[in-house]
């Protein structure tokens, strides 16, 4: 069990960004070029990049897009805006979600470039 | 283990500051030309003023290689009047936008956009941007050109708005600047023009600016500085906690404060428009049929499509006609231009009157964009090329969707069900906010044909120009603005940096870390100046009401402002925007106690004169900060082509456009 800790309230979208440790590298290009320096350097060197104010996050993709490691950084839209993005299969009438426990197979077409 | 709270809950400290500190260090650098911000404008601005033989230093408040409103990619590149497919000419297209503008714009702006959108897209390609379909993607598509692989938008047919690939934008110029030897500040906030003179002869000189990890001080020396910030946000709209703004929400306006400051002449600040700030959905993420989703069926729960129109009211009968023009209409302008609609430019659209006719029941809720009834060649335009490319789309739509499971091949994106007014229009994403929110309209500075303001020394790209907006404008006015300030520079010596300046301004920006009284964090104080904007120049305005405003803003600098506090570099960038907004407030609302008219090109009501677009108020009315406070005059629409200037767009652009010595260096 570790320690309750007395700390303010998580801002309002908790994450913007979430980092997968076991691809990251914590070479810290995305925290280079965030325009609103939403990401600061881990203390620990290699650890993944800390989200400090993710509530300063614009939603533009581009540490993803700077990210030289594919998986290592993923978009988390707040719920207040993820939410509201639904799709109907017109085949079957199934109702999908982004953010749904069991998201149905991804679509593996890469955008025209 | 990402955020902070993960972070500390896992036991660690909590953890230092990662920067070095270096509050009121002073660095002075010197250069010909500065260039105030580094977005598209400031960009294209720099590497044609490099390419004209000058030094050049961009200060760029983010990072570089992806800032700006910009900066996040662009799909449509507007006003490429002389591609080679083109049908309309630049003088036809800038007289168009004039006059739908209600001559409120700017006709410099506009013409040199005209003439040098498809020259800016040009450097582009050659800095390895991709803007021709040469694999073949789209080929037999209505919107591909056989001869060139240019892909159009909006109108198949008179073809001056094309779909590029343009979602690497920043890094490309980013790259491009590096090779020709530009130098880039990054992470340095201007905060102040430096001048010399007073009255007529008053200069530019150079800047301050802030480290917005460090804290250092800059004091930059230069023979020409290009103003190139983006449009101010987060003055009326701003949530201390869920943050979805469609513009980049750095933008608050520094260009701007420290450009009134300086004594630049700006127009049309007392213009804004309705902004639905928090309560819009992610841009392009939702049902609708707007902007890079133009075309885009719509139907409802049952199936049923909504009609498509022309200008007439006509419903249309095929999906071609939505990309072609009306019986008897010359061409249609685009999204994006920011050009109201006129019966002359207006692009197909979904029936306006749609809220009414789900009110009576005949179209039932909820809506979905069908992507799947367009041809493929249409639908992978939409879905994979623009939504693949746009600004905020690649990341956070397209592989956010696609990775969720969604097919555009088989699947229908909902429109969010909203109030039905709200389906008056197919940006559906934008939401319905309170009338009192607001967002920037098209206020800037004055500028002349050499895209000079009345302070000799500072000129102007992009968004800070009054008028016109888009990302090709603001990539064509930083081409032209560039060579423009090079040429102004040569022959220059290097000004001296005025000491009572700087320390004023020292004195000035390090206030919050020893605030006074209760000191108060920047997002408090942020939304108190929002609220002060709703309430005293919502969308009613009126002379009480806006001097009341005018009086509160002053009390807000004399009191809560002293308290504005920091604990970090980067909480002393927010504090001192704050500050900026200040200032930037009172110009919008000192603008708009001087139009004492109405007007429905502004989106700009009066109370006290509700008199719309009066013939006696039909003019630019600039203001500017005089040295005794605020001064206003009147300025024709036609500005730009009476004495000094000469009467045609052709014969002032080949006056001052610099390119009769011969074409400038690729």
């Amino acid at each position: 069990m570790s320690e309750t800790y007395m700390l303010p309230n998580p801002p309002g979208p908790n994450r913007a960004v979430d980092f997968d440790p076991a691809i990251c590298n914590g070479c810290n290009s995305c925290a280079g070029i965030c325009r609103s320096d939403v990401l600061m350097p881990n203390p620990e060197k290699g650890k993944t990049p800390i989200v400090l104010y993710p509530d300063e996050c614009w939603y533009c993709g581009t540490c993803v897009l700077e990210c030289r490691r594919p998986g290592a950084i993923t978009l988390v839209h707040p719920l207040n805006q993820s939410v509201s993005v639904v799709w109907k299969r017109k085949a079957t009438g199934e109702y999908f979600r982004l953010g749904m426990k069991r998201p149905p197979t991804p679509n593996a077409r890469p955008p025209s470039s | 283990m990402s955020t902070w709270h993960e972070y500390l809950q896992g036991g660690k400290p909590v953890p230092t500051w990662p920067y070095p500190i270096r509050y009121g260090e002073e660095r002075e650098l010197e250069t010909d030309v500065l260039v105030f911000g580094g977005g598209i404008a400031g960009s294209h601005a720099a590497i044609s003023a490099r390419k004209a033989g000058a030094r050049v230093l961009v200060v760029e408040k983010e990072a570089t290689k992806w800032s700006g409103n910009g900066g996040a990619g662009v799909d449509h590149w507007l006003s490429a009047c002389t591609n080679p497919c083109s049908r309309v000419s630049p003088e036809e297209y800038t007289q168009r936008v004039l006059e739908d503008c209600g001559g409120y714009d700017c006709g410099p702006l506009r013409y040199v956009v005209a003439r040098e959108s498809w020259d800016a897209l040009l450097d582009c390609e050659g800095m390895g941007l991709r803007i021709r379909d040469e694999a073949g993607e789209f080929t037999g598509a209505e919107f591909r050109d056989e001869e060139t692989g240019l892909l159009f938008a909006y109108d198949y047919v008179n073809r001056c708005e094309l779909r590029v690939w343009g979602h690497n934008m920043k890094p490309v110029l980013h790259a491009e600047m590096r090779r020709l030897g530009v130098e880039v500040l990054d992470r340095v906030m201007i905060t102040s023009l430096l001048t010399e003179g007073e009255g007529e002869s008053r200069r530019v000189t150079g800047a301050t600016g802030l480290g917005t990890r460090t804290g250092e001080f800059y004091i930059i020396r230069a023979k020409a500085t290009i103003l190139a910030t983006g449009l101010p946000g987060r003055m009326w709209n701003f949530s201390t906690e869920y943050r979805s703004t469609f513009r980049d929400p750095n933008c608050t306006g520094e260009g701007v404060s420290a450009a009134w400051r300086a004594g630049a002449e700006f127009s049309r600040l007392e213009e804004s428009y309705p902004d639905s700030g928090t309560m819009a959905y992610i841009s392009y993420a939702v049902g609708n049929a707007h902007n890079t989703w133009h075309g885009c069926p719509i139907v409802d729960a049952n199936g049923k499509e909504v009609p498509w129109v022309d200008r007439d009211g006509r419903e249309l009968g095929s999906l071609e006609e939505r990309f072609t023009p009306a019986e008897g209409q010359r061409f249609m302008l685009g999204d994006g231009l920011r050009v109201p609609p006129s019966y002359e430019n207006q692009t197909k659209k979904l029936a306006p009157d749609l809220p009414e006719r789900i009110l009576s029941g005949e179209f039932v809720l909820p809506l979905y964009a069908d992507l799947s009834r367009m041809p493929e060649r249409e639908r992978r335009a939409i879905f994979g090329l623009m939504v693949g490319n746009e600004g905020r789309t690649r990341v956070p739509v397209y592989e956010t969707l696609t990775k969720a499971g969604f097919d555009p091949d088989q699947d229908m994106l909902q429109v969010p069900i909203m109030d039905p007014s709200s389906y008056g229009h197919s940006n559906f994403w934008s939401g319905v906010g309170a009338p009192q929110w607001r967002m920037w309209g098209g206020g800037g500075v004055v500028v002349d044909w050499d895209l000079r303001t009345n302070l000799p020394g500072l000129y102007a790209a992009g968004g800070a120009i009054f008028g016109a907006g888009a990302h090709s404008s603001a990539a064509a006015s930083g081409r032209y603005a560039g060579r423009r300030a090079a040429e102004g520079a040569r022959g220059v010596s290097l000004p001296g940096a005025d000491r009572a300046q700087t320390d004023r301004e020292k004195a000035r920006v390090y206030a919050p870390l020893k605030p006074e009284g209760r000191p108060m964090g920047w997002k408090d104080f942020n939304a108190g100046i929002g609220r002060l904007m709703q309430s005293y120049c919502g969308q009613y305005k009126s002379a009480g009401g806006l001097r009341e405003g005018l009086r509160m803003l002053g009390e807000l600098r004399e009191s809560e402002a002293a308290s504005l506090s920091a604990a970090n570099p980067h909480e002393l960038m927010r504090a001192v925007e704050c500050l900026g907004m200040l200032d930037v407030g009172e110009a919008v609302m000192t603008a708009s106690l001087e139009r004492r008219a109405s007007s429905d090109y502004l989106n700009f009501q009066r109370i006290d004169f509700p008199r719309m677009d009066p013939p006696e108020w039909r003019n630019l009315r600039p203001i500017k900060l005089g040295p005794s406070g605020p001064e206003s005059r009147d300025l024709p629409f036609d500005y730009f082509l009476r004495p000094p200037y000469a009467p045609s767009l052709k014969e002032n652009y080949a006056a001052h456009s610099g390119l009769e010595r011969g074409e400038v260096r690729r």
